[in-house]
């Protein structure tokens, strides 16, 4: 087996997550979906890490991971809070970016 | 020596910027300052003037080039002055008779809250005069002359709370844009025709180049030199100037601005030598506003109209002078010169009557005023003898060359041309005369007006009288002293070139002819107005009297030719307008709103819509790259 | 653990390749039901699933440090955070996985599919074929984690502050966010008990649950007319709508008790007695 197989499993892992973006509407849900499509990016990284053999990949999997931390606090506050306003996490029932 | 010339502009410059940014805090000594640059302009003026006059004639020309003000390929304008003895001449006329009125105007603005605003106008008005006759080019010219416009706009429009001056500026302003369009296409087609608007290379360059190209630019430059020296056919705002303050139709429209045409034709003289045709276009121009100008003088009763008509008539005299070629430049120039001293006098005096009569214009409402104002009433007579050409003052001399000089034209031409100069002066003496009695002779006619108040004729202040006086002498002797040993003539030749001609009757007989019809004028005026008493409602009068009281119909006929044609012109690109623009607009409008209407649902607002879009966007993108990749 | 073996090798161990694909499979299926499951809490569930595997991965490649980051920080922190805001959050109608955009999963299905194809094209296109293993970057400052320090602090060591500053500013967005300005005074025990007095409910709201056989806190009580009362279930359940009904069920069911005991008694049955008589009788009935 050759290492790039991992980078094919990112890629299907990437698009899972970014068709669940897509379909669910529970906005904790595409929240998990966005994580998976992070994890996904973070896979190839430290795949190519192994492939060109040095450690920056990982360095960069590594701010990824600190960066989707931050994320995910902000994003799961704004969850938190937009259900308290509306009593709902669908994120179809936010739809005012319209005439 | 040469860098001075800069500063000749640059005093009044400040003057103006000083004086228009100052603010109220300037109010108390605004005058002074304005005054005082003038004054600091003709010092330096006699200054050049006296170092000019050290050297030989040809080479007293100075040139000062200050920076370079359109470096384009192929496109050089500079701004750069040039000093002979004709811009010479205007120097001192235009900073010396503008020094004379900037004192009157001490006096006569006296009581005006806005007096620092206007000693500011006329300091701009001084620099672009200024300008206007040393540019050592056209387009720097061009500015000169926009600006003499913008002053003349504003002066006019001074006192704008009067609707009548209001619309006075405003037609003064556009009738000039007319002939200001004629100096932009001149000069357009200088720069296709020679490649420079120099004046030197410009005017050498007239020989090698198709008479048909010269004539072109002659009638455009004519055009232009109508419209600022109120020649027909873009006459008709002389009259209505007369809305602004006197001082203002003393400097600008008679002594220095008006006579910006003559300047132009005369700098201009190779071109129209080299095309005849334009000159004699040029001299029909000249002598039809010659008769135009004096008729209108004749019947109107407002002092500072006829005066107006006057001046038309005069700078009729120096138009057909200048277009007479070689003859007639120098006259032209000193009859410009003189014509500069008495009318500015002749305004001065009539400011100073209507300073002492609450602001009356009405000749029928004046009437033996020489009791009242002895030293305006012998100035403004001093004006009068030489404006008609009375033996030994200075119109006489002036003139009297201009009639020989279209005497002298030749052929039957001349023998035309000097009829009509003889007869102008016939009028001119019938109408100045007339002026003359209606004012200072007979009885009193005057009335309290509305409010009760009579009013008490007095004389001006000492601020006004001194001008007049100064100016009177120069309407005296100026004329004797340009022409006795010909110096005028000396002194212009280098520039602008002279040609005696062949006159078919003497110079004496024509000054014998001149001084017939002068008498049978001022006779006419006097069995007219002097011997019967002036009645105070002017009479119906004759149908030629009324056609002359309205200007002889020229804003009639504006009226029905320019603004009715106008109209129709509009109405039916209105037609267009609405039908086929309009049509073609809405049309593309309708179908725009059609369009985003359906692209407006594709906008639903669900986030998850905009992110498929985005997700499809992606793949697209990477599409594109791998087939990059593979091509 | 093969990695580093060879400076330029073509393959893997067969361990690792074993390894791969039964936890791959493992991986797709569980971010598949991620994507699939109708309950937030299984999503995440399958999510941590997957994570865990990736973890794995890591470590399979060489990252050991970031296969332990990836298991505490991940699966430990982040799903558990996840987890306690969907406990928060409840269930609601957003987790029905019934469409209501029209068109919108064919579009993501197409897309998905066509990107899927675009990526995995992309990927065989490139030339992979022999890579370097991280042996000698490995082993250069005497381990992964000493190497990924040594980088950190050195070459990315700006980045490495800047994301501090990131994680301080999320923090305090956090808690701006969720943070509730109080607007008014907070009420003291003794205005809460004056209030109580005053108003028409002094003694505790009627409980929820029905005869005992439903004594969950979402069913509400039946009032003697036998309709529920909402103000027998908990205000949150009730602003989620999240009441569930059995008031017929149970009247059904005294029906049946009421003609049972009719039977039994010889009665028959009452003609044009309403529901609300019948269990006001049989109440009575019971006492006796």
């Amino acid at each position: 087996m050759n290492p790039v197989n991992y980078l094919y499993l990112a890629a299907l892992l990437f698009t899972i997550g970014a068709s669940g973006v897509l379909i669910r509407r529970n906005a904790i849900v595409v929240f998990m979906c966005i994580e998976l499509m992070l994890n996904a990016c973070n896979l190839t990284l430290v795949a190519f890490s192994r492939m060109h053999g040095n450690l920056d990949g990982q360095i960069i999997a590594f701010f990824t991971m600190v960066v989707a931390a931050a994320e995910v606090v902000i994003g799961l506050a704004i969850i938190v809070s937009l259900f308290r306003s509306r009593h709902s996490a669908s994120v179809d029932d936010a739809s005012l970016m319209k005439l | 020596m040469e860098n001075l010339i800069a500063l000749l502009v640059a005093a009044p410059l400040l003057g103006a910027a000083v004086l228009l940014c100052g603010g109220r805090r300037l109010d108390r000594a605004g005058h002074w300052i304005g005054t005082v640059l003038a004054a600091a302009s003709f010092v330096v003026g006699v200054v050049l003037f006296t170092d000019m006059l050290g050297k030989g004639a040809e080479d007293r020309a100075l040139h000062q080039k200050l920076f370079s003000w359109i470096p384009v390929e192929g496109f050089q304008a500079d701004v750069a002055f040039q000093l002979d003895q004709l811009s010479m001449t205007f120097v001192l006329l235009i900073t010396g008779v503008g020094t004379l009125i900037h004192i009157y105007s001490i006096g006569y603005m006296e009581h005006d809250e806005r007096r620092r605003r206007f000693f500011g106008y006329l300091n701009l008005f001084l620099a672009a005069m200024l300008i206007l006759v040393i540019a050592d080019n056209y387009l720097l010219l061009y500015v000169g002359w926009e600006g003499v416009g913008l002053a003349s706009y504003l002066l006019i429009g001074f006192w704008q709370h009067k609707p009548s001056a209001a619309t006075a500026a405003k037609k003064a302003f556009l009738v000039n844009r007319v002939g200001d369009m004629g100096l932009s296409i001149a000069i357009m087609l200088m720069f296709t025709t020679f490649g420079t608007f120099a004046f030197g290379p410009v005017l050498e360059a007239t020989g090698e180049t198709s008479e048909g190209k010269l004539t072109a630019i002659g009638l455009m430059l004519l055009l232009a030199a109508c419209g600022k020296s109120a020649q027909v056919p873009l006459q008709s705002w002389l009259g209505d100037a007369m809305e602004g303050p006197t001082p203002v139709s003393a400097l600008i429209h008679a002594a220095t601005m008006v006579t910006a045409g003559v300047y132009l034709i005369v700098r201009s003289g190779a071109i129209f030598n080299a095309a005849p045709d334009a000159q004699l276009v040029v001299v029909v121009v000249g002598a039809v506003t010659l008769l135009f100008g004096a008729i209108v003088g004749c019947a109107k009763d407002d002092i500072k109209k006829a005066l107006a008509g006057s001046t038309m008539s005069q700078i009729g005299y120096m138009i057909l002078a200048a277009g007479l070629g070689p003859i007639g430049y120098v006259f032209a120039i000193m009859h410009l010169v003189t014509h500069g001293f008495f009318k500015a006098g002749l305004f001065l005096g009539a400011g100073s009557v209507m300073h002492g009569m609450n602001d009356e214009v009405d000749m029928r409402k004046y009437g033996g005023l020489r009791k009242f104002m002895p030293v305006t009433f012998v100035t403004f007579g001093l004006g009068y003898l030489a404006i008609i050409g009375f033996p030994g003052l200075s119109g006489f001399f002036s003139k009297d060359k201009i009639i020989e000089a279209a005497f002298a034209k030749g052929g039957t031409e001349g023998w035309i041309l000097g009829a009509v100069t003889l007869l102008g002066a016939a009028i001119t003496a019938f109408y100045m005369t007339r002026v003359m009695l209606m004012t200072f002779f007979g009885e009193k006619r005057w009335q309290p007006d509305a409010g009760g108040h009579e009013p008490h004729p007095h004389e001006s202040p000492k601020s006004m009288t001194i001008p007049m006086i100064v100016l009177a002498f120069g309407s005296v002797f100026a004329g004797g002293f340009f022409s006795i040993g010909d110096r005028f003539l000396h002194w212009l030749e280098p520039v602008t070139g002279h040609d005696h001609g062949h006159a078919p009757v003497s110079a004496t007989t024509v000054t014998a002819a001149t001084m017939v019809v002068l008498v049978i004028g001022v006779a006419i005026a006097w069995a007219m107005y002097g011997r019967r008493p002036v009645p105070a409602v002017a009479p119906r009068g004759s149908l030629l009297t009324r056609a002359a009281r309205r200007d002889l119909l020229q804003d009639d006929f504006n009226h029905v030719v320019l603004v009715r044609g106008g109209e129709h012109l509009t109405r039916s690109l209105v037609y267009v307008d609405h039908t086929l623009v309009d049509g073609v607009v809405n049309g593309t409008a309708a179908s725009m709103g059609g369009l985003s209407g359906r692209l407006r649902k594709l906008q639903n607002g669900y986030a998850r819509s905009y992110a498929v879009s985005m997700f499809g966007g992606a793949a697209v993108l990477i599409a594109a790259t791998l087939l990059m990749r593979a091509v | 653990m093969t990695a580093g073996l060879a400076a330029a090798a073509t393959t893997t161990s067969t361990g690792e390749a074993v390894q791969f694909w039964i936890l791959g499979t493992v991986a797709v299926i569980g971010a598949l039901s991620t994507v699939l499951m109708k309950k937030a809490v299984h999503s995440a569930l399958s999510l941590a699933g997957t994570m865990i595997v990736l973890a794995v991965f890591y470590l399979a490649n060489g990252a050991y440090f970031l296969g332990i980051v990836q298991v505490v920080v991940y699966t430990g922190a982040i799903m558990m955070l996840f987890l306690f805001v969907v406990m928060l959050v409840g269930v609601t109608a957003a987790d029905s996985l019934k469409e209501t955009l029209k068109g919108q999963r064919w579009l993501a299905a197409a897309c998905g599919i066509g990107f899927g194809i675009l990526l995995i094209a992309g990927i065989g296109q490139a030339s992979l074929k022999t890579f370097n293993g991280l042996g000698t970057a490995n082993a250069r400052h005497g381990g992964n984690v000493e190497g990924l320090a040594n980088l950190i602090f050195t070459k990315y060591v700006f980045a490495f502050e800047i994301t501090g500053a990131l994680l301080i500013t999320a923090t305090v967005g956090a808690m701006l966010l969720t943070h509730r300005e109080r607007t008014e005074r907070a009420r003291t025990q003794r205005e809460l008990s004056q209030d109580r007095v005053r108003s028409s409910h002094v003694p505790p709201l009627p409980a929820p649950g029905v005869y005992a056989r439903h004594n969950a806190v979402d069913i509400a009580g039946l009032l003697p007319d036998g309709t529920p009362s909402e103000l027998t279930v908990m205000q949150t359940l009730r602003q989620r709508g999240q009441i569930r009904d059995v008031s017929d069920e149970s009247l059904a069911d005294l029906k049946a008790l009421e003609q049972r005991s009719g039977e039994r008694l010889g009665r028959g049955p009452a003609p044009d007695r309403g529901p609300a008589r019948d269990q006001a009788e049989e109440e009575e009935e019971v006492t006796q």
